[in-house]
């Protein structure tokens, strides 16, 4: 598409929405959002972008094929769920550490957890764009 | 021919010696456990698996899982001795070796396993691995078919035994052998105990290659010779006859179990001796003999009184140790002078002594002369089927005629290749020589093992007690000894050998009389298998072409008829329609809702333009995701939009390339669908109206509230069930979110190198 305000503009675009998606991804564990709907918005991000720029371009600033990204999804979200038995809990018991943590506050939240929504994340991201991709670049 | 095709180094290197280590390790493991069985003990080793279903990885280690870890460890140690230089120089020589290992492994947990499911786990284990193994020179269609053949047959046999197990697990209450079979009664006075049997004896006949499932066994002789000697001697097919054994407690002691093993066993023995004699292949000869054993041990089975196990019992451990020696022996020849065919092999003794000897003594073993093992073996038998309370001459008539033919066929397979007059003809530039003494170690050990088991018995005895004490509750072992004195059972050994020496001697014209009979015989199980394979590929292509047929528009009718007749059915059968519809009241803001998805699906249904179409069916999206919205369920909200985006973007996508949306003449198409929609709308109506009539089950819920914060930490509920409660969930579903990406992107891609050729 030779549109040269779509173009302008979905550079910007993508950055917003990438960080946008990071945003949705951390905050949902207590508030809407999550690893699902962060990797829409950032997929939707770089379907915009690669409709505006092509995906040749779209392709490069993601430097790794899609495909590779959801596969290491699948394998950040695996590992997510094998922390577990470092502690010799069950698999994808969720496992917490609380830097900082006082009496009324739970201080820096990290958990086995929120690497496995980072996975989901890295998987729906790439899933789509693959597909995306394949689409633009075939039909 | 195996050998032409294989190259037997001299080249010694550790990996030859390497995967021997195992299997001797676990042999002295297991050694370790004979004094504990032998004073009438069992173990009961116990790893949890899936504890909240209540399986468990517990093994059994009593006197009949001991005697057949001890052959498969005992016997794995010299076939992969062997193997490591049979198979030295080969290209997958690696690939050889863990496969035999893998099998090795998974047969060791089959007759281990204390528990069903874990048994069915490693019996499939050994399906799988007897595959690759039966397969392994995959080069030849010859290999490809018979371990497809013995996959698919073992395979489906498998499955009707799952079906029994999960049957026996619910009458008896518990998965664990040592339980079940701790309730004398309980399968056999249960109405289902009929079919429990015929589904276990499916799987077990099938895999140990009873009539008529026989075929599968002589055409796995296409497998490397190492592989047939330790498949066929010890492990694979005895799978089924340790499971009869097994579940004997169980199962045993009815009319049905006895006429059934009788008949079968009785008509695979004398049906696979007489078909023994056909053969003109060393190794045919030997897989034939393989499977009158199968069928003398399922014979005996079927019996519940202590001679007749015993005689099983001791039969199973001659036959482990000749057979092994013969097939290795087989091995042998056909490595020194290219060739196995019965008729071109003569006067081998003086360029292999050593393994004539070996052969010799295996085969004095298998026709049962004393003072070897098998004189006693078969003294047993004839005593237990003369005493057997059912059918004793039959019994005792077939046992003396497979036995007879296996004198014949002892002394086709190692007399008269190694003493008969003559010159062989070997393959041309192929000197007769010896093998290595990685080759015959085995044999020599394996014959000399049924010569001192002949002459001290009482080395066996132990485990062979604990074995039929394992069999039949409270049953002991009779008496293992080479002289009973002179009676009935002697006269009939003695008639043996008489026959067996007729049939020998008459065994050239017997073979061309069999081959004529063959050639006119109009059944050929071989065949009718290739027929029923076909008849599954025409069935398989016929719903494929009539159910895919690759038109979007039949998948959704399908799709949504199945869905209306399933939810109209429901409510029919039930008789639900006292709905009483009460009109909630609804706010301005709900009216709008509704209003904007009618209005989008009008447009939908009226639009004769494919982009005004997306557009509406946008709308009707968006009008659901604002009923999120209203609800409190931001998160499908937020997902139900970006989806909507996407798919509005794919479509936008591949628009150009769609057909014209209405093709001319399909009006009646038209009117199917309008019907349909309005009747799968009406149906879920009905069904949503009826879903909130009734009160909510709202324990879930609760629980999720309550434990979200304290338990996983967060206030998003949704986002805390997907990552931490339903993880497990969540990550099969983005499994399935990857293949389903990965393959459509094939697809797309196979489809831009079709338009570029």
């Amino acid at each position: 598409m030779n549109s040269l305000i779509l173009m302008a503009g979905s550079r910007i675009l993508v950055a917003l929405l990438v960080v946008f998606s990071i945003f949705m991804l951390l905050r949902g564990h207590n508030e809407p959002g999550g690893g699902f709907i962060g990797g829409l918005i950032g997929a939707v991000g770089f379907v915009i972008y690669a409709i505006s720029c092509g995906t040749a371009s779209a392709r490069e600033a993601l430097r790794l094929t899609p495909e590779t990204i959801a596969a290491v999804g699948l394998g950040v979200a695996l590992f997510g769920g094998l922390m577990a038995a470092f502690t010799g809990d069950a698999f994808f018991t969720g496992q917490w550490l609380f830097i900082g943590e006082t009496e009324d506050d739970k201080g820096l939240p990290l958990s086995s957890v929120l690497v496995f929504d980072v996975g989901v994340y890295l998987v729906v991201f790439g899933s789509i764009l693959s597909l995306v991709f394949a689409m633009e670049e075939e039909i | 021919m195996a050998g032409s095709s294989e190259h037997h180094g001299t080249d010694w290197s550790v990996g030859a010696f390497l995967p021997a280590v195992l299997p001797a390790l676990l042999f002295v493991w297991a050694a370790g456990y004979l004094p504990l069985i032998a004073s009438g003990e069992v173990a009961r080793p116990v790893l949890d698996w899936v504890p909240s279903l209540g399986i468990a990885l517990s093994f059994l280690i009593d006197g009949l899982s001991l005697t057949f870890t001890l052959l498969i460890t005992g016997i794995g140690t010299l076939v992969m001795l062997y193997a490591g230089q049979y198979m030295s120089g080969h290209k997958h020589y690696v690939r050889f070796m863990s496969y035999l290992t893998a099998f090795m492994l998974s047969m060791l947990g089959l007759v281990l396993a204390d528990n069903l499911i874990a048994l069915f786990v490693f019996w499939e284990l050994t399906t799988i691995t007897s595959y690759l193994l039966i397969g392994f020179d995959h080069a030849t269609a010859k290999s490809r078919r018979s371990a497809l053949q013995a996959l698919l047959l073992t395979g489906t046999g498998a499955l009707a035994m799952l079906a029994g197990f999960i049957l026996i697990g619910t009458v008896a209450g518990t998965f664990e052998l040592s339980e079940i079979l701790s309730q004398p009664g309980v399968l056999t006075e249960h109405p289902w105990y009929l079919a429990i049997l015929l589904l276990i004896l499916a799987g077990a006949f099938t895999k140990s290659a009873q009539f008529p499932f026989h075929f599968w066994l002589p055409n796995a002789m296409a497998a490397p010779t190492p592989v047939s000697a330790y498949l066929h001697s010890a492990t694979m097919v005895k799978g089924g006859v340790y499971l009869l054994a097994r579940l004997h407690p169980g199962l045993g002691g009815t009319d049905v179990w006895l006429w059934t093993l009788t008949i079968f066993g009785a008509i695979t023995a004398v049906f696979a001796s007489i078909l023994a004699l056909r053969q003109t292949d060393l190794k045919q000869v030997l897989a034939y003999t393989t499977l009158m054993a199968l069928g003398t041990l399922t014979l005996f089975l079927a019996f519940d009184d202590s001679v007749a196990i015993t005689a099983a019992v001791t039969f199973l451990i001659i036959h482990s140790l000749y057979k092994a020696c013969l097939f290795l022996v087989a091995g042998i020849i056909d490595h020194g002078t290219g060739t196995r065919e019965v008729s071109r092999l003569r006067g081998l003794a003086r360029a292999m002594p050593i393994t004539t000897a070996a052969a010799a003594l295996a085969a004095l073993s298998m026709a049962g002369f004393p003072p070897f093992f098998g004189f006693i073996g078969k003294e047993l038998m004839y005593k237990g089927g003369t005493e057997a309370m059912h059918a004793p001459i039959f019994v005792t008539a077939a046992a003396l005629a497979a036995n007879a033919l296996m004198v014949a066929a002892a002394a086709i397979v190692a007399f008269r290749p190694f003493w008969g007059r003559g010159e062989a003809e070997t393959e041309p530039g192929v000197t007769p020589h010896e093998a290595a003494w990685p080759m015959w170690i085995g044999p020599a050990i394996l014959g000399l093992g049924g010569l001192v088991l002949g002459l001290a018995p009482i080395l066996a005895a132990p485990l062979v007690n604990a074995t039929v004490a394992a069999i039949l509750p409270g049953g002991e072992g009779y008496e293992l000894k080479l002289w009973h004195g002179v009676n009935l059972a002697l006269m009939l050994s003695l008639a043996t050998f008489a026959l067996g020496f007729l049939i020998y001697a008459f065994s050239d014209r017997l073979r061309a009389g069999l081959a004529a009979l063959e050639a006119r015989n109009p059944i050929h199980f071989d065949n009718g298998w290739d027929h029923v394979i076909d008849g599954v590929k025409a069935f398989a292509g016929w719903q494929t072409r009539v159910i895919q047929s690759g038109a979007l528009r039949v998948y959704l009718r399908i799709t949504f008829v199945t869905l209306f007749l399933a939810i109209g059915g429901t409510i029919f059968a039930f008789g639900a329609f006292d709905v009483s519809v009460v009109f909630p009241n609804l706010l301005v803001k709900q009216w709008a809702v509704i209003l904007l998805i009618v209005a989008g699906t009008a447009l939908v249904v009226l639009t004769r333009s494919r982009i005004t179409a997306i557009a509406g069916l946008g709308v009707v999206g968006i009008g659901v995701a604002l009923i999120f919205i209203i609800y409190g369920a931001p998160d499908v909200a937020i997902t139900q939009l970006l989806v909507e985006t996407l798919v509005v973007v794919l479509v936008a996508v591949v628009l150009l390339r769609l057909p014209y949306l209405y093709p001319e003449g399909k009006v009646i198409h038209r009117k199917f669908d309008a019907l349909l929609a309005l009747a799968l709308g009406a149906g879920t109506t009905m069904i949503l109206l009826m879903v909130n009539a009734g009160p909510l089950d709202r324990r879930l819920t609760t629980f999720f509230e309550q434990a979200s914060w304290p338990e996983a930490y967060g206030r998003n509920i949704v986002n805390v069930i997907l990552v931490d409660f339903r993880a497990l969930d969540t990550f099969g579903e983005i499994a399935v979110v990857l293949v389903a990406a990965l393959s459509a992107f094939v697809l797309l891609k196979g489809m831009k190198r079709e338009k570029a050729e």
